[in-house]
């Protein structure tokens, strides 16, 4: 697919791009990163285009693309990249522009599962397993999905078996440095 | 020899497994583990995806605490926090550290990945001294997964594309360790709660390859690998139309049976596929 090139907004992403130090300048779109990447399979964007489109602009493009939230973060991209640009954290950085400038997700339920796991981390400074899973069924309003197509049997089952075998933890652990963690939690990042 | 250690939240979780593993193979060597006091969450995949300055400042604040204590060695098992508080070591000491609000005076202790101290040659010898029943006829393939070598520029990984940590230990227990092209692919880690489907592809690869090259367990250093190589078995076969049976072991269950511990049997059996019947096969457990 050959994305279509409009309204160029260099100065965000220029803006951005130092911030980060992704370094999206210097990719001389030799493709590596896409060809190495074990996500490409769901994507819309392949990884080098959104190198290209950050470099040409395209705000809008990337934000909206499904490609920054299916990434797995396997860092294989910025390992192979000759010439040094981050891409699995460009791909971080462009998802937290997104949040900040309030454009969906296209991958919402990715997006819930990262917001539930960082509020139980605010909550306790640790994370409590045993809760995650319900907590992000309820935050990515997954659970009348799983009520109609029936899946919830299959999530119970795993659940109890996981209980079964002793790797589901029953009660969650807190630290006492909690109100440190939630002073870092408590603002983000690239926003000024 | 005393080290520092920090854990990360699934070892007292959903990998409680490792953790007891991790807990008698160190005793039994002789490694004692002083846990990092009060630590926290190293953020994960989620802090760093959505909130960067965070990110660095949660794995920082355990640089701090670790800091503190008396080892220069601090060990971890989950190399997804290794790769967390790699990346805030970095950030934090070199240029560009006054962006954040955690602050680290002490020296940070070098943070190890778990497999690699234990490959050392110190650590190794300790286990060849003490083996007592090599696991030959155990034809197994590593799987290293990402975040214990990606990305080199902060893992100070020399191996990234070919790691041999594991894959020195379990030849010295005399398993048969076979080559294969996926040593470091991705599982899809946490994809596995959000996007079920993609990780059913990404980790059916995994197993297709790793019965073609004949391998009969994957041997692995990750709890997140193998939750999503052992939880979701049934299902990806079931996915797939195929039958795998691939038990997916720990390498320091492998020491703990080479070197005659009670624990590694109770271990594995906390797995999903039972390990146990393919190490009674093959004379491994009584």
């Amino acid at each position: 697919m050959q994305p279509a090139i409009r309204n160029a907004d260099f100065k965000t992403l220029e803006r951005f791009d130092a911030a980060g130090e992704f370094q999206t300048s210097l990719c001389f779109q030799c493709r590596k990163c896409t060809a190495g990447c074990p996500v490409t399979f769901a994507m819309d964007l392949y990884p080098d285009q959104v190198v290209r489109l950050v470099q040409l602009g395209q705000r809008q493009q990337v934000l909206e693309s499904r490609t920054i939230w299916v990434c797995s973060s396997c860092e294989t991209c910025t390992t192979r990249c000759p010439n040094g640009v981050h891409i699995a954290e460009l791909m971080d950085g462009l998802k937290e522009l997104a949040i900040q400038r309030g454009i969906a997700s296209r991958q919402p339920q990715i997006q819930a599962l990262h917001e539930t796991f960082v509020a139980d981390v605010k909550r306790r400074g640790r994370i409590f397993e045993g809760m995650l899973l319900p907590m992000y069924w309820l935050r990515s309003g997954s659970v009348k999905q799983m009520l109609e197509t029936g899946s919830w049997r299959d999530e119970m089952q795993m659940g109890l078996s996981m209980f079964r075998k002793g790797r589901l933890p029953l009660f969650p652990k807190g630290i006492k440095g909690k109100s440190e963690i939630r002073t870092i939690l408590e603002r983000s990042n690239l926003q000024e | 020899m005393k080290v520092s250690y920090y854990p990360g939240c699934s070892l007292e979780g959903t990998a409680r497994d490792y953790s007891d593993s991790i807990h008698e193979v160190c005793a039994f060597l002789g490694i004692e583990l002083e846990e990092v006091p009060d630590w926290n969450c190293c953020g994960a995949t989620a802090a760093h995806s959505i909130n960067h300055r965070a990110s660095i400042e949660l794995a920082g604040r355990n640089l701090k605490l670790a800091s503190s204590l008396p080892s220069r060695d601090l060990l971890v098992p989950c190399p997804l926090c290794f790769n967390r508080l790699k990346t805030a070591a970095k950030k934090l000491q070199n240029q560009g550290k006054e962006h954040y609000r955690v602050q680290i005076d002490g020296t940070v202790p070098q943070i190890w990945d778990l497999a690699n101290f234990m490959a050392t040659d110190a650590v190794l010898e300790k286990i060849v001294a003490k083996l007592k029943a090599p696991l030959e006829e155990l034809r197994v393939v590593c799987y290293y997964g990402c975040m214990a070598s990606r990305p080199p520029l902060l893992t100070d990984a020399t191996d990234c594309e070919n790691p041999q940590s594991m894959d020195r230990i379990l030849q010295s227990l005399g398993v048969k360790v076979l080559a294969w092209p996926y040593k470091t692919d991705c599982c899809g880690a946490s994809l596995a709660l959000s996007r079920p489907d993609m990780v059913h592809q990404m980790v059916g690869k995994l197993y297709d390859m790793a019965q073609r090259v004949g391998a009969r367990a994957v041997v692995v250093s990750c709890q997140m690998c193998q939750a999503n190589l052992d939880l979701y078995q049934e299902k990806i076969e079931a996915v797939m139309g195929r039958s795998f049976s691939l038990p997916i072991i720990y390498f320091t269950e492998l020491i703990g049976l080479a070197c005659g511990l009670p624990g590694a049997k109770a271990s594995m059996a906390r797995h999903f596929v039972d390990p146990l019947p393919l190490l009674r096969e093959l004379k491994l457990v009584a």
